[in-house]
């Protein structure tokens, strides 16, 4: 099989370790070569981060290059348009549609541009966007965005259900599974 | 495919190496932390059977390791590439002396600079020292290089240099896992071998020097090198990460020379290769190291003509260099703005770093977290350079000026990046008396490398109570009169602080102490509200440049799920309009 890519991009801090633990570990339980790319030190500070995952029947490079992702999977609108150089020609944006303002902005040195998702369309992307924010707070915790994105790829996915909770299982604290079952199910039904 | 899988696990590089450390039979571990390096040490103290510390630096890890070693017990320690400068003395010195039981030495280098100061390649350190430096490609290389490291070690009586990079050290992927096993030697005394004065080391010398064609020879041989053949139009000599942006390009249809072993280089095999292949091309990220090698060989081969010496690569930049196709993509025809790292909301930084800025003053940074506060919109560090050079270079600068510059500069440093280096800088102004101050930004942990413990916070790597070296105390016994200790989160105070110990005539420290707001300990106050009836949006509050405020329709507002209550922005606020979000009774 041809390794497949799926990017995982977001602002330092938002919990996308999850995520990539999560697909790390359902991917190699399918019995896939995997590999996990990520950048930890200064760049966690609120910056920019992002995280590779590849899998396929033989897995070189760790990191995924312009054109070749399957998936992005972004924590926040400015982030998808950041990485998406990265999106393969028929790949599919997943994204949350919260916006963070990075210091720039913030700083009041440049806007946050308008209509992110409706831009990221027009340029001839394939968007899946969704308000995963308020969505985890239904779920009963706000930290839960990871999981609802979760449960959204799953939807491109032909693997059952069951295989996706039994990676969850294997990775989240037993306390907050249940609540990381419904971000699953929101994210994947909504 | 299921029943394979359970015997493997995904694992970062780092861990990897952990890893093989137990299964080599490793028995102590001192390392400083540095990005990529850390995880390496926080996951070998996982091991009861494994001693683990951290050091005040490298340069003590490594003699610390290097003393283990000679008692008889696989020891180890690790660091980033700048951290091996720290350590250079010991180790040029080690690969005289040789060890007792295996010695390695994990480095791990930076390429595109995602957590450092500068781009410098470790190999130029191997090459020095005459040290064999084994490099790693994924993590089941890295637990494997790990295991026979300790075998060259013992084998060729020298310390071996383990190099990872960020792209190995930060990457997930699958290994095996093998059992441990403890080899152990006695401790012999053995003046000649081990006391490096000139009438020993100049015995020495030309032992190192047959150390090295030895090396060279099972260079040769060993399995660390590969030779994988291919298409013969074709042939890549290359290492480490880059191996594997190589392999996803091309898969079997070039041919591969990949070298798990950078130095000593072989020459045979190299020239063997270069035989059976059309063109030449050796792909390898900084510096020509295998390139000018191969050159030396009288060999015809492209490198640094294609690929640039800086950052690096990737499976593209590669292909392309090599002309390639890529894959096309999209792009957006609009600016993004950028998303650089920043203080957090409730850093105890950036209250000091605002007062600092307020009074104008010219600071002298240091490596670590606070080296943002050189970022807009605090603008407050003029300079950093390497572990303790502000304290050092703050010396210099009042020397110079004189009253020019002594009412207003300052040295800024953390405190573990304080005992690392920036004692012996203090002891230069006590000894030499500029008129210095000196900040020591004493937030209780090593922030930037994700929380370590240090000499200063009375806590070891496994977090149980440790000796605790009094910041005040040391300050006073290398004679320093003037120690004021003052919380950042309190604006007035650090303001008056700054304002005296800059003006009186003789040196000063001033310990700016509040544990950082990330700590797991900090109890955090209720977030901050916005009262919009009285905000008049004047943007003090944004001066700070914290990530919880920003401006919308003209007033400030708080991001509730960032801000943890420091209060520091309400502080700056002439019209009270930033309260608490609980009332208090």
């Amino acid at each position: 099989m041809e390794t497949k890519n799926i990017m995982i991009v977001g602002v330092g801090g938002q919990g996308s370790l999850l995520a990539s633990k999560l697909l790390g570990h359902l991917l190699m339980s399918r019995g896939y070569d995997v590999k996990v790319s990520e950048v930890h030190g200064m760049s966690q500070r609120g910056g920019s981060v992002v995280t590779y995952v590849r899998y396929g029947d033989r897995v070189y490079s760790p990191v995924i290059d312009r054109g070749e992702a399957d998936f992005i999977v972004s924590f926040e609108a400015l982030e998808a348009a950041r990485w998406l150089s990265y999106l393969k020609e028929d790949g599919v944006i997943v994204t949350n549609t919260q916006q963070i303002d990075p210091m720039p902005v913030i700083t009041r040195a440049m806007e946050y541009p308008e209509d992110i998702i409706g831009k990221l369309k027009a340029a001839g992307a394939n968007v899946d966007a969704l308000d995963c924010l308020s969505l985890a707070e239904q779920a009963g915790s706000a930290k839960a965005v990871n999981v609802v994105l979760m449960g959204r790829l799953s939807h491109y996915f032909d693997i059952p259900e069951e295989e996706w909770m039994a990676s969850l299982e294997a990775i989240v604290p037993a306390r907050f599974l249940d609540m990381n079952r419904k971000a699953f199910v929101l994210g994947k039904n909504t | 495919m299921k029943d394979t899988a359970e015997k493997r696990e995904l694992m970062l590089g780092n861990k990897a190496v952990a890893r093989g450390l137990y299964e080599a039979g490793v028995c102590f571990i001192s390392s400083y932390p540095g990005t990529p390096s850390t995880e390496i040490t926080e996951e070998a103290v996982k091991y009861d059977e494994i001693y683990c510390e951290w050091a005040p630096n490298e340069k003590v890890a490594m003699e610390a390791a290097f003393g283990a070693c000679l008692a008889g017990k696989r020891s180890f320690c690790a660091q980033k590439h700048v951290g091996l400068n720290v350590a250079a003395d010991p180790l040029y010195t080690m690969s005289y002396t040789g060890v007792n039981a295996g010695l390695v030495i994990a480095v791990a280098d930076d390429p595109g600079m995602h957590s450092s100061q500068n781009e410098q390649d470790s190999r130029h350190h191997a090459i020095a020292a005459k040290v064999p430096m084994l490099e790693p490609s994924d993590s089941a290389e890295a637990l494997a290089f790990a295991k026979k490291a300790y075998e060259i070690s013992e084998q060729f009586d020298t310390p071996v240099l383990l190099k990872m990079v960020t792209r190995v050290a930060h990457s997930q992927s699958l290994v095996t896992k093998g059992e441990r096993t403890v080899p152990v030697k006695e401790y012999e005394k053995n003046i000649a071998k081990y006391v490096m004065m000139p009438g020993n080391a100049i015995r020495r010398h030309p032992i190192v020097e047959q150390r090295t064609r030895d090396l060279t020879a099972f260079a040769e041989t060993t399995d660390l090198n590969r030779v994988e053949m291919g298409g013969t139009e074709l042939g890549i000599i290359t290492s480490s990460t880059s191996y594997q942006y190589v392999k996803e390009i091309y898969g079997d249809s070039v041919s591969v020379l990949k070298l798990g072993m950078t130095n000593p280089l072989p020459v045979q095999l190299i020239k063997d290769f270069a035989a059976k292949v059309d063109r030449l091309v050796v792909v390898e990220e900084l510096d020509p190291i295998i390139e000018n090698h191969v050159k030396t060989l009288g060999l015809s081969v492209s490198g640094k003509d294609l690929f640039p010496l800086e950052g690096e690569f990737s499976q593209n930049s590669i292909a392309a260099a090599l002309g390639e196709k890529t894959l096309s993509f999209r792009k957006l025809d609009e600016a993004i703005p950028a998303r650089p790292p920043v203080m957090c909301a409730g850093c105890p930084h950036r209250g000091m770093f605002y007062t600092l800025k307020q009074n104008k003053c010219t600071v002298l940074g240091d490596i670590g977290c606070y080296t943002l506060g050189a970022v807009a919109p605090l603008g407050a560090i003029e300079t950093t350079l390497c572990m303790g050079a502000s304290i050092g270079a703050v010396h210099g600068f009042n020397k110079v000026l004189g009253e020019r510059s002594e009412g207003r500069t300052v040295a800024v440093i953390g405190d573990s990046t304080f005992m690392h280096s920036g004692m012996t800088g203090l002891a230069n102004i006590a000894y030499n008396q500029s008129n210095s101050t000196v900040v020591i930004l004493d937030n209780s942990i090593t922030g930037m490398t994700g929380h370590q413990q240090n000499p200063t916070t009375g806590y070891n790597i496994k977090g149980d109570p440790a000796g605790k070296i009094d910041l005040e105390a040391l300050c006073r016994a290398m004679g320093f009169n003037r120690i004021r200790v003052v919380d950042p989160y309190d604006l007035k105070a650090c303001d008056t602080v700054i304002k005296e110990e800059l003006a009186v005539k003789e040196p000063s420290v001033i310990i700016s102490r509040r544990p950082c707001a990330l700590l797991k300990y900090v109890k955090h106050k209720a977030p901050l509200t916005v009262d919009t009836n009285k905000c008049v949006g004047c943007k003090s509050c944004m001066r700070i440049g914290c990530p919880a405020i920003s401006i919308k329709d003209g007033k400030a507002r708080v991001d509730a799920t960032l801000c943890v209550g420091c209060g520091v922005c309400s502080q700056l606020c002439h019209f009270d309009a930033l309260q608490s979000s609980v009332k208090e009774a």
